[in-house]
């Protein structure tokens, strides 16, 4: 809670994004919110500094003593032990971050844009250009977007992709299945601010339809965005998992990538050889988990009505702010 | 008027305090309020919002948030509901202690009968076949006066109008026969008309179920006509009690006093309007600047359906200079006319001229220089502002939608004197509307509307939204504007006191066309129409002996709509 500082003047410190909304929380809100923004931190790090981070490059089979060795159990040079295919596993779950980190980015940079601008048109302007976008969003609803990964992946690469087009497979698949999400998102809140008395204020100033689009609704519709934010990137990451693990992935010595890294140890598991597979499978589980806790505190401290708050102390306040908290009611 | 002393106690509040937690810091809410309620009596609690009426209300059923702390002792019928358990609080909810809400279209359950939500209330405390439960709702919704109950028991909520949901609200309040109705404003949703009705509804519950009722409202004319004693409540602390006779006749507190004092009555603007009526006399005739005739609305109906028409043949003038108040009920098509002359809604018959550009058919783009002479005011000042921009980029859009400044920072200078002409700090520019209280909201939109000197602003129901008190220093302040700019204006309210106050003609819409017009004198004092008559007596004075007498010329006007000289509103 921020009762030291003032209603008006808030500091700029607390009204940064997740900041605030950390000030704000409380209880086991506030445990889920920490717990997602720890795990989102150590997953941002280890993508940044991989090269320093990881004990050996995620394709390096042999250091200055010869080859590492296939199935080495943990311990000794290698913390975690190594794969099937040599390599070493704890260095490929680290570099491995740094895969999952640009598929986020690239789909999500991909699919905000144009979700964005179709939902901001659709909503403000309705009409035949309303119902064709939703028409045609619908119909993309009902695309796997697995079976689009793979095509795509196909399309792209032959199916054997180097980083780049593993990665731009895995995005642009994910971009498609998503723009209509943003879309569908932004269009009804566009919707729903467009009868605002503020925007018909605005069309009685005269206000050209540009300058309300993005002036006054844009800004105002953009609430619900960092939940379908978070969502997104992680299905970013299991699709691009699920490539991996289906032999559409990435080579190894392309870059380092989950999915492959499971996909190879299916036969470790009957062999007791567990190693090669709990890591890579951990990593996805912890960095899914990790965004869609920060997703869902984010979507419940928006909302007053799902936010906890300390209990009140019977203590004198200024009465001010009643009508304030009679609104809340 | 009260059957004094004649029931027993059956609401007891001792030293009631009820704490909030919000985002910005503990906020005590109630502040050891102490009440005490008998049967067959009427406690009205009266106070602007925020002043902690409704909270001390909700209380009674037990209705707060988890939010909230509560200390202190609510005695209803022996049971303290601020300790006891859920269970018995169930029990106490309906029995003991009844609700009627606000609005009624929100407060049933659209896809529920209104027998089947009535007998929900009845099952929930007795043990009673479902055939049993049909007969009494049809016997309570007898009782509460809604017609051939024995078929309108299965109709859904939407087949009734406001009013009759109301009624509905309150039969389902009945049914149980509790010991206590809260009313938290009852009637605030409704036109005035309409008002009377439930008023007399209300009062009857009072007298064939004694019921002891505590009414909640800011309206003191609704308090003056039920209320048999009277609390003021203000910032959560409760200033004055005494009955409602003698509260009105020598109120004690500074505050009631000042709260008394700014009910807007009629008679008020009568020397005003004559003074003003002079001085354009000696300007001279002006131009025109809106001219409507035969003026026709229509909205479309849905498929199968037909059009809608909300407007229907109006015709009238304003003059440059002019202040028109157009007075009506909710769907009188007041707010479509407004609507209509700043080019929100489209004109399908007959005639509109706004400024010299007709309105019939008008294209968008050869209308929108025409804006930059038209300003509007909106009704609720908390949505018209955009959240995210301060004050000061709020009210310079029009300056630099019409080029007259490239950016609001530039624009700061005019601002400024805008924001002091509406009696504002010049520091509020900085501030977010949320920031703001409603009457301060309210300036502001008043200083954007003005901005670019209009030659006509168009005022829908400005003060509908604001307390009694703030209501009154915002109609000054139009009056003092409107003097200094010199715009016409077409003030839409469906508060005839309130448009006496300003308007120098009025207009009384019904049912989408114009009844009655006139000078404010005329159409208040003597009205032809027999819908303006009604109107003016159903309009509760705040005076609890005036509006006994009023009540009464009510009953009779009601005797001759029955005889068919005005079809039935509902």
């Amino acid at each position: 809670m921020t009762q030291e500082t003032p209603k008006i003047k808030r500091s700029i410190w607390s009204r940064i994004p997740l900041i605030r909304e950390l000030a704000q929380s409380v209880g086991w809100q506030r445990g889920m919110l920490v717990a997602g923004l720890v795990i989102i931190v150590v997953f941002l790090i280890a993508a940044a500094f991989a090269q320093w981070i990881a004990p050996y490059g995620y394709n390096q089979l042999r250091d200055d003593d010869g080859l590492f060795g296939a199935q080495v159990p943990p311990g000794g040079k290698h913390l975690l032990g190594t794969t099937v295919g040599g390599y070493d596993v704890l260095s490929r779950v680290i570099w491995g971050s740094q895969t999952a980190f640009l598929v986020i980015v690239v789909a999500v940079v991909l699919s905000i844009f144009a979700g964005i601008m179709l939902g901001l048109l659709s909503g403000y302007f309705g009409g035949w250009l309303d119902r064709v976008l939703v028409l045609v969003c619908d119909a993309i609803y009902a695309f796997p977007s697995l079976l689009l990964a793979i095509v795509m992946s196909i399309v792209l690469s032959g199916g054997k992709s180097s980083l780049f087009f593993g990665i731009l497979a895995a995005a642009i698949s994910i971009t498609v299945v998503f723009i209509p999400q943003y879309f569908r998102v932004i269009r009804s809140e566009v919707v729903r601010v467009k009868s605002e008395a503020f925007v018909e204020s605005a069309k009685v100033i005269g206000a050209s339809n540009w300058r309300i689009m993005f002036r006054h609704v844009l800004r105002n519709s953009t609430r619900t965005l960092p939940l379908i934010l978070t969502l997104n990137a992680s299905e970013a990451i299991l699709t691009l998992a699920g490539l991996g693990f289906l032999g559409f992935g990435i080579e190894p010595t392309a870059a380092a990538e989950w999915g492959f890294d499971l996909n190879k140890s299916i036969s470790d598991v009957a062999a007791g050889i567990w190693w090669t597979s709990i890591f890579p499978g951990t990593a996805i589980v912890l960095v899914v988990l990790g965004i869609t806790l920060v997703g869902e505190s984010l979507n419940d401290l928006a909302d007053p009505r799902l936010r906890t708050r300390k209990r009140a102390v019977a203590v004198d306040v200024d009465s001010a702010e009643i009508d304030e908290m009679e609104e809340a009611i | 008027m009260s059957p004094q002393a004649s029931g027993s106690e059956v609401l007891q509040i001792d030293d009631l305090a009820v704490t909030f937690a919000t985002d910005g810091g503990d906020v005590k809410a109630v502040d050891g309020v102490s009440l005490s309620v008998r049967s067959g009596e009427v406690l009205a609690i009266v106070g602007e919002s925020g002043s902690g009426k409704t909270v001390t209300a909700k209380t009674i059923l037990g209705l707060l948030p988890e939010t909230a702390t509560t200390s202190g002792v609510v005695l209803v019928d022996g049971d303290n509901v601020i300790e006891v358990s859920r269970a018995r609080l169930r029990e106490i909810r309906g029995a003991g202690a009844a609700m009627v809400f606000q609005e009624p279209s929100t407060a049933l359950n659209p896809v529920f009968t209104v027998g089947w939500q009535i007998a929900e209330g009845i099952r929930a405390h007795e043990k009673i076949s479902a055939k049993e439960a049909r007969a009494r709702a049809i016997d309570i919704m007898t009782r509460v006066g809604i017609p051939d109950a024995e078929h309108r028991v299965d109709y859904y909520p939407h087949q009734f109008s406001g009013g009759q949901k109301q009624r509905i609200v309150i039969a389902m309040a009945l049914v149980l026969n509790p010991e206590i109705i809260v009313a938290d404003e009852p009637t605030t949703a409704l036109d005035v008309t309409v008002q009377a009705e439930i008023l007399d509804l209300l009062r009857r519950c009072r007298d064939e179920f004694n019921a002891a009722i505590v009414l909640i409202t800011h309206n003191m004319g609704v308090v003056a006509d039920l209320a048999d004693r009277v609390a003021v409540m203000y910032q959560g602390k409760l200033v004055e009690e005494a009955d409602s006779v003698t509260l009105f006749n020598s109120p004690q507190d500074e505050y009631t006093k000042r709260l008394l004092a700014a009910v807007p009555f009629i008679g008020a603007g009568t020397a005003k309007t004559r003074e003003r009526a002079k001085e354009r006399a000696e300007a001279g005739p002006g131009t025109t600047v809106v001219k409507a005739e035969g003026l026709e609305i229509e909205y479309p109906g849905r498929l199968g359906k037909a059009a809608f028409r909300a407007v229907d043949g109006v015709s009238f003038e304003i003059a440059a200079g002019e202040v028109l108040g157009l007075v009506g009920e909710s769907g009188s098509g007041k707010t479509t006319i407004g609507r209509a002359i700043a080019g929100l809604t489209r004109v399908t018959g007959g005639s509109l001229n706004v400024l010299g550009h007709e309105m019939l058919g008008f294209r968008e783009g050869d209308f929108r220089p025409i804006r930059h002479d038209i300003g509007f005011v909106f009704q609720d000042p908390a949505t018209s502002f955009n959240p995210l921009q301060t004050i000061a980029e709020c009210v310079a859009e029009p300056l630099i939608v019409h080029g007259k400044a490239p950016d609001a920072a530039e624009a700061r200078g005019k601002v400024d004197e805008l924001l002091e002409a509406v009696q504002l700090p010049r520091s509020f520019g900085d501030r977010f509307p949320h920031e703001l209280s409603g009457g301060q909201r309210q300036r502001a939109s008043l200083a954007r509307a003005i901005a670019l000197q209009p030659k006509l602003l168009i005022a829908d129901e400005p003060t509908s939204a604001l307390d009694v008190s703030v209501q009154l220093k915002v109609l000054e302040l139009f009056a003092e504007i409107q003097k200094q700019f010199g715009f016409a204006a077409l003030f839409i309210s469906h508060d005839l006191a309130v448009v006496d106050m300003l308007a120098d003609r009025i207009a009384v819409l019904y049912h989408g066309k114009l009844v009655e017009e006139g000078i404010g004198e005329d159409v208040l004092v003597a009205p032809k129409h027999p819908y303006t008559q009604r109107l003016l007596a159903s309009l509760p004075v705040p005076d609890p002996v005036k509006q006994a007498a009023k009540r009464k010329e009510l009953d009779r006007i009601r005797g001759l709509e029955r005889e068919g000289v005005l079809s039935e509103a509902e």
